[in-house]
């Protein structure tokens, strides 16, 4: 399994852990990744406003580097907001041929081509397709029995683009939780937004999603999450929410790829299990034992 | 293209050409409700997406800007999903988010100056760098309560070493050829590029 990697700016600074756990678990299960060399921002969700242009153009500089490295390869996304920008820029480009030649018009300026080559897959379609429930199995040393997850998929690794699971009721992630002992807390926020920038600009509107997930993932010991939007909207304002809620909805939230990585014995550091903002101490003293 | 007696005489950036735009992307619209019911900030908005979607087939611009519902769409693509018409209905909002920027509208100062100082950090860096990020926007609200809202999340992430302060941790890839360049071409180009339909 090679892939070509974009971690995005996030996993350089918010989201370390995010980037560090899908680089250890990469590993661990025989996969080969290539970081996408001079790679740029994506332009996230502040350039298309402005300019649809800029924000095709953006993504189709990395799809343009992506391809220099290998045509006809796979860009692996863990981010699913740069997910969809690049996927958004692939469609442009492979199914729009106004817009691909407007896109390369543009690339020119800094002396790059993009065909759309390159797949354009996001870190959950991976594991839930090419490594799969059958694939982690036998890598899974230290049972998470005892453990309830709740599987948070959010928003735009769902939608519009229906890639690898139901866009609505979204399922990809049972499996592999079932494959590492560990229950599935079942509810219905798993595809639900949570608040995205609106948590940032828009407080008092972001904040009551957030709310709502939470109070919904009670009874689970931990929500896992595909995203570092999400990752940081359920973990860094969960605080604010509970003050918001009049409750304490602390609870852990960790990214997909650190619970395999735990279930495969990977080791909490490898794993940036230190640099989460959400690991409570029953969850600690728990995968402990 | 047809004529939109409710907006009066257009400015280059007013808006007015943006928004036959949107209302090329909307005019299917059978007024069915379902993205209201699907949206997850409806409670919040002054103006339900279904009837926001009216006014702008009726070409009432004044009174879309007015109203904070496109500014409340947090991107999730629901209503693009369920839209039993197809329509990208997000691309639309976001379309419309880039309007009320243009404008310098008054009341979305504070988002227009998130977005504008994530790009203008994008364009010197290549990538974001939070904290170069954060000191542009605080300094481009001009008001000394901004920070205070972010300070104990940024006191968080620093503490744990999650913060980009831009320390030669990776070089920076300026963009500004890219941005001059996508800025050329919309200035010649008579039409916008055309949307894609998300099957």
């Amino acid at each position: 399994m090679n892939y070509l990697y974009y971690p995005g700016c996030s996993l350089t600074a918010s989201a370390r852990e995010y980037d560090l756990a899908t680089r250890a678990l990469m590993t661990a299960v025989g996969a080969n990744l290539t970081e996408i060399d001079g790679w740029t921002c994506c332009g996230a969700s502040a350039a298309a406003p402005i300019s649809q242009l800029l924000s095709l153009s953006l993504s189709a500089r990395n799809l343009a580097l992506a391809e220099q490295t290998a045509a006809g390869g796979q860009v692996l996304v863990p981010c699913s907001a740069c997910y969809l920008n690049l996927k958004k820029a692939h469609e442009a480009l492979r199914n729009n041929a106004a817009s691909r030649t407007t896109i390369n018009d543009a690339l020119a300026a800094v002396n790059l081509n993009a065909t759309g080559s390159v797949r354009v897959r996001h870190l959950l379609d991976m594991l839930a397709v090419d490594l799969g429930a059958a694939g982690l199995a036998p890598l899974v040393t230290r049972s998470l029995s005892g453990l309830s997850v709740a599987p948070y998929y959010g928003c735009q690794c769902l939608r519009p683009y229906r890639e690898f699971d139901d866009p609505e009721r979204p399922v990809s992630m049972e499996p592999l939780i079932e494959a590492t002992g560990a229950a599935v807390h079942v509810w219905e926020m798993g595809g639900r937004c949570c608040g995205a920038s609106l948590v940032s600009t828009q407080p008092e509107a972001g904040l009551k999603r957030v709310c709502a997930i939470l109070k919904a993932a009670r009874g689970a010991d931990l929500i896992v999450t595909v995203c570092p939007m999400c990752q940081m909207n359920l973990d860094a304002w969960q605080a604010k929410a509970s003050r918001m809620a009049g409750e304490d909805l602390s609870i852990t939230v960790l990214y997909l790829p650190q619970l395999l990585g735990l279930a495969m014995g990977l080791d909490s550091g490898e794993l940036g299990l230190d640099l989460n903002l959400a690991v409570l101490d029953g969850f600690r003293e728990k995968i402990a034992k | 293209m047809q004529p939109h007696p409710t907006t009066g005489s257009p400015r280059p950036d007013d808006g007015s050409a943006a928004l036959d735009h949107v209302r090329n992307m909307v005019s299917a619209c059978i007024q069915c409700g379902t993205c209201t019911g699907s949206c997850p900030n409806t409670l919040e908005m002054d103006l339900t997406p279904r009837k926001m979607w009216r006014l702008v087939i009726m070409g009432r611009l004044a009174d879309v800007m007015a109203s904070r519902t496109f500014i409340l769409c947090s991107d999730c693509y629901t209503c693009t999903l369920r839209c039993p018409r197809g329509l990208p209905l997000t691309e639309a909002m976001e379309t419309l988010k880039g309007i009320a920027f243009a404008r310098h509208e008054a009341r979305h100062r504070s988002s227009r100056l998130f977005y504008e100082k994530f790009m203008h950090t994008v364009r010197r860096h290549g990538r974001l760098r939070e904290m170069a990020f954060m000191t542009g926007y605080f300094t481009a609200m001009k008001s000394p309560l901004a920070p205070l809202r972010f300070a104990p999340l940024g006191m968080k992430l620093m503490g744990k070493g999650k913060v980009e302060m831009g320390f030669g941790k990776s070089a920076a890839t300026p963009l500004g050829a890219l941005f001059d360049k996508v800025a050329d071409i919309e200035r010649t180009a008579a039409a916008p590029l055309e949307k894609e339909s998300h099957a």
